[in-house]
């Protein structure tokens, strides 16, 4: 299978997703730019759990600083809140590099441990950032969080306001679409930094670390670095989805980072396929859409009751399915969609090919049984 | 000074309970290599069962259907999930056991609403005074009861063939089995104990002083993940000291919250925890007992 289908691809889904905003209503478009901010964040920890082989729980940690990063930065003092009131971009620059900082700054954590025990210590991240965010309540509102100025370029303003009317085509841009532009940049930017990042010498570190950080050293890697990098990398990206989603809620607060957020994550990157870029992409879509989606049409779907009515609600139902969606592809779809897309390439196609990424690609058949002592 | 040694009682009574979960991660994780994030869901599912059944069938005999059905749920799971793994990897078993806490604990929270379920339990709210120290009931039947079953692990793990044969399975799987022991049935034994241990942890997290049964309390599985690390992935006498520390930490931490206050900020006790587990994690990898990785080149 060469590249080309694949780039054809991508490119006629880029195009679809810049025709949407001409067609979708306000609700859709919402949905999207949480898709499109939970996907950069599936992306990074893709990178970090799927080739690096090193799980994280502390996911929504990374995103909680980006956000209140952006949040402080960009916003005015008030009375309750103090704010620096830079500009935006900036701000999502800062929250990027300050997520990635605390990455680094976790590193003699991350580079020590790693699989499960990894995840534990990352666990404990969310409990203690989430008490921060509580705690400095002058800068991060505390419970109730605070309000996030919007985005804007050189006196444009991805709002409702600057410039106050907007059409293209006749269509009023208002603020939900000039936020899906610019978000769709990023998730592009993201996404083609990712794909070079695993196809390129760090993925390939990356991978083999994960395979045996034994071989991994033999072969001249440094192990303890390569770990920190993929960590750093992957708390960058988590911190720009936190800025993302604090744009398109408007608002920060503690709740939309707790430990379910970063189980979400997670759940996104193994219904995708673990390490696969376009399968974090994928799960963000299905994972963060399906709530939203559920929510907005329950009152049409017959098997779902309004909130509280004791019945089947849709944030219940929605949970309920992505459980067994989890442990289905766990179970039955070795390498979650991606990999069952692989395989159906494969089937298909009258002569196998070669993968075309084998170095990141998992190891599928001929390699040597490894011995005991080098895979635990 | 009556503060403090009950504040001190009231930490090593909870840090038993921990404890007992914190037992029931090290097991499963030695047997099968779990990391078993359902836990929490299988601990509020003993209660669950023990709050619905108290009314109709008496208390203690719901006792025992709630440990039966803690330990048929962990039973089932492995050998319904974890065994048909398509990627036998920890990585994939600890995310496969994420979804079976989400759907399990989405169904018991849909079934308790937002109700607080009382688990009839026969001490009540009884205190019981040692001097001018007052202490729930529950809490010290609970360290009493944990004391019993510690004594009853150590028991199996060191003078029965199955205990012995949990060991050596732990140890080096393979050759267990060629040594004739049954790793399905050691796994089993194993997820079973973690359940039977988390449902009893259970009904003491849920009586007084607590208000009852409520899905929070699957949270509680997670308060002792700092317990269980501190103590060391694959020891059960580790699980026992993670659990009083963790215990005394929380205790105190909560307990002297307006002292420390003006430089760790309101409701330091929830955090205190997993801060000593990453400072732990930091300092030794394995915990305090357990077991150092061996990596040979």
């Amino acid at each position: 299978m060469s590249e080309l289908p694949r780039r054809i691809a991508g490119l006629v889904l880029l195009l679809v997703a810049l025709a949407l905003p001409f067609v979708l209503t306000d609700f859709w478009l919402q949905t999207g730019l949480f898709v499109m901010a939970t996907a950069i964040g599936a992306v990074g920890l893709t990178l970090l759990v799927g080739v690096a082989g090193q799980l994280s729980l502390g996911h929504a940690a990374f995103a909680a600083i980006g956000a209140y990063v952006f949040a402080f930065t960009t916003g005015e003092s008030t009375t309750s809140v103090e704010g620096l009131g830079l500009p935006p971009v900036l701000g999502l620059l800062l929250a990027a590099l300050v997520s990635a900082g605390v990455g680094a700054a976790f590193s003699p954590v991350a580079g020590r441990l790693r699989g499960i025990y990894l995840g534990l210590a990352t666990l404990g991240l969310v409990f203690v950032v989430r008490h921060l965010l509580v705690v400095l309540d002058q800068y991060t509102g505390g419970f109730v969080g605070r309000s996030v100025e919007p985005f804007a370029v050189g006196g444009f303003s991805f709002s409702n306001r600057d410039p106050d009317y907007l059409a293209v085509a006749g269509v009023e841009f208002e603020g939900l679409h000039r936020l899906w532009y610019l978000f769709l940049l990023l998730v592009v930017v993201a996404v083609w930094l990712a794909s070079n990042l695993r196809a390129g010498r760090t993925g390939r570190a990356w991978a083999n670390v994960r395979d045996s950080e034994t071989a991994a050293a033999a072969m001249g890697i440094g192990v303890a670095g390569v770990k920190r990098s993929a960590f750093v990398v992957s708390s960058g990206y988590a911190g720009v989805a936190g800025a993302m989603l604090a744009l398109a809620y408007g608002r920060v607060a503690p709740d939309v980072f707790s430990l379910t957020a970063s189980v979400d994550y997670l759940v996104m990157i193994v219904l995708g396929g673990l390490g696969s870029v376009a399968g974090a992409v994928v799960g963000a879509v299905f994972v963060t859409s399906l709530p939203l989606v559920l929510a907005q049409y329950s009152s049409s779907l017959p098997f779902l009751a309004s909130p509280g009515s004791g019945g089947l609600d849709p944030s219940t139902a929605s949970r309920i399915v992505y459980g067994l969606a989890i442990i289905a592809v766990l179970v039955f779809l070795r390498g979650g969609l991606a990999g069952g897309a692989r395989r159906l390439r494969h089937r298909l196609s009258p002569t196998p090919s070669t993968p075309t990424q084998p170095a990141v690609d998992r190891p599928v058949a001929g390699d040597p049984s490894r011995s005991k002592e080098t895979t635990r | 000074m009556s503060y403090l040694l009950e504040q001190v009682l009231n930490g090593l009574s909870y840090g038993l309970v921990l404890s007992l979960i914190a037992a029931g991660f090290a097991i499963v994780f030695t047997s099968t290599g779990v990391l078993n994030f359902a836990h929490g869901s299988v601990l509020l599912l003993g209660a669950y069962l023990v709050a619905v059944l108290h009314d109709s069938i008496g208390f203690w005999p719901a006792v025992l259907v709630g440990m039966l059905g803690s330990a048929l749920a962990g039973v089932l799971i492995n050998a319904v999930l974890v065994r048909n793994l398509a990627d036998k990897k920890p990585d994939t078993a600890a995310i496969l056991m994420l979804g079976v806490d989400i759907v399990l604990l989405t169904e018991l929270t849909r079934r308790i609403g937002n109700q607080v379920l009382t688990l009839g339990a026969p001490w009540g709210a009884s205190v019981v005074r040692l001097g001018d120290v007052s202490l729930p009931t529950g809490r010290v039947l609970a360290a009493g009861v944990t004391i019993v079953a510690f004594a009853g692990l150590w028991y199996l793990f060191s003078r029965t063939d199955l205990g012995v044969g949990m060991r050596a399975a732990a140890a080096d799987g393979p050759t267990a089995s060629l040594m004739g022991i049954r790793l399905s049935r050691t796994a089993a034994t194993g997820w079973a104990l973690a359940g039977v241990l988390a449902a009893v942890a259970g009904i003491f997290l849920t009586s007084f002083p607590a208000p009852g049964v409520a899905p929070t309390v699957a949270l509680s599985a997670f308060a002792a993940i700092p317990a269980w690390v501190l103590g060391g992935f694959d020891s059960v006498p580790g699980a026992v000291i993670g659990g009083l520390v963790i215990g005394l930490t929380s205790a105190l931490v909560t307990g002297y919250e307006a002292e420390l206050e003006p430089f760790l900020g309101r409701g330091f006790g929830e955090v205190a925890p997993y801060v000593v587990m990453i400072v732990v994690l930091l300092v030794r990898p394995s915990g305090l007992l357990g077991s150092k990785e061996a990596v040979r080149v």
